[in-house]
């Protein structure tokens, strides 16, 4: 329960691979990092996952969509959320940051730079759309717990950036 | 119940988040801009969030067939303990920070300690939670400086609040008779430690936000043991009633 490790069973990685955050589907939930184990046990195969935020009304459904996936490929599942270790950003990996940006939402920074941004407005944060760093919080909350509004001054497009969380 | 100490504690703890999340969530869609209606509601969504964690630690501790449901919808003002400071009303959007910035100070303090925690439980969902209330921390004090050093009407709204929310704050430091069996088995934080912690930051806050610190000494309080200001009445009304009207409806 305390360790950062996953313990996931290479057959079950594509299966998992399947199942996409409901609000950023492009993000499978392997590459989001919020699956900390899988592994089969006497026929069923046994899901921790832990959500990225307390309230974050995706877990009920990533939950459901494992189920199905899983059930799919002709296994049966039981789903357990957990807390600990608390989820970070740094748990997305480099494929998942790509398709974020792919996606037109800018990729978390590390805490540092992240701090300069949402504290004191500097101009960083990348634009997913023309990559310019000429770009401005709008506001600290956005359309999902995890993300904060910006805004290009280069492009003038508005966007999402997602929030470092550690 | 065996162990009545630590439910009673759990609701403690979690009575605060679930109404201060309520009050956050009326203005979904009333916010005074966009951005800040957004940022209420996503405040509100993690402390909700914090609530269902702690409401399914209590009912398994419970031990009856009772839910997280049943707990957070089907109690009577009087059972509700949490402190009078989070179910006073949006009055207008300076009152909403200030009671969200005098009890984010005591939040994230709070759950610092409780990360230290010897119930393993309270001390993921504290350990879960504190990232989420620094930045809510952030967000209100912003506003606090923001008004208090905005204009003159600005101000003055602001002070009206800081002044009409101060008489609510000492309540946070009372102990109940929980907390105290709480903490002398190591899994609650003594809440009396965080006073001058407490004080201290929103005092360095109000200053920089050229605001006076209150110095009036009296004291409501009552929300620990049930004694409620009339708002709660009013917010549980609409905080219950689809379960009130159809009983175990689900969606």
């Amino acid at each position: 329960m305390t360790t950062t490790e996953q313990n996931i069973d290479q057959i079950l990685i594509p299966i998992l691979e399947q199942v996409s955050d409901p609000e950023i589907p492009v993000l499978s939930i392997m590459d989001m990092g919020v699956v900390r184990t899988a592994v089969i046990e006497n026929d069923i195969v046994k899901v921790q996952i832990t959500p990225t935020y307390s309230g974050c009304p995706a877990m009920d459904v990533i939950g459901d969509d494992i189920k199905a996936a899983l059930k799919a490929e002709g296994y049966n599942s039981e789903i357990e959320l957990i807390l600990a270790p608390a989820w970070t950003t740094d748990w997305i990996t480099p494929r998942g940051r790509k398709a974020l940006e792919d996606y037109g939402i800018a990729a978390p920074l590390n805490a540092e730079a992240d701090k300069d941004v949402l504290l004191h407005g500097k101009r960083i944060v990348k634009c997913p759309q023309c990559g310019s760093t000429n770009t401005r919080l709008v506001s600290q909350f956005g359309s999902t717990a995890c993300k904060a509004q910006f805004q290009c001054d280069d492009c003038q497009e508005p966007f999402d950036y997602f929030k470092c969380l550690k | 119940m065996k162990n009545e100490n630590l439910y009673k504690y759990i609701l403690g703890i979690a009575d605060n988040s679930l109404i201060l999340g309520q009050r956050l969530g009326e203005l979904t869609g009333h916010g005074p801009s966009l951005e800040t209606d957004i940022a209420c509601t996503n405040m509100s969504l993690d402390l909700f969030g914090q609530v269902r964690s702690y409401y399914q630690y209590a009912a398994k501790i419970a031990g009856d067939n009772r839910t997280e449901d049943d707990i957070a919808m089907l109690r009577k003002e009087r059972e509700y303990v949490n402190v009078l400071l989070v179910e006073q009303p949006n009055t207008n959007f300076a009152y909403t920070m200030a009671r969200q910035f005098l009890f984010d100070v005591y939040h994230l303090l709070f759950l610092q300690e409780l990360q230290k925690s010897k119930d393993l439980t309270l001390s993921a969902i504290a350990n879960k939670s504190i990232k989420e209330v620094s930045y809510h921390l952030r967000f209100s004090s912003d506003w606090i400086k923001r008004l208090g050093d905005g204009t003159e009407v600005s101000h003055q709204k602001m002070q009206d609040a800081i002044d009409g929310l101060w008489t609510y704050t000492d309540e946070l430091f009372h102990q109940t008779e929980a907390d105290i069996a709480m903490v002398s088995d190591g899994i609650g934080v003594d809440v009396t430690k965080l006073k001058d912690a407490y004080y201290n930051k929103v005092k360095a806050i109000l200053d920089e936000s050229t605001l006076q610190t209150p110095e009036s000494k009296w004291f409501q309080k009552g929300g620990k043991k049930g004694i409620h200001t009339e708002h709660l009445g009013y917010l549980l009304a609409e905080l219950q009633y689809m379960q009130r009207a159809y009983p175990n409806m689900e969606w």
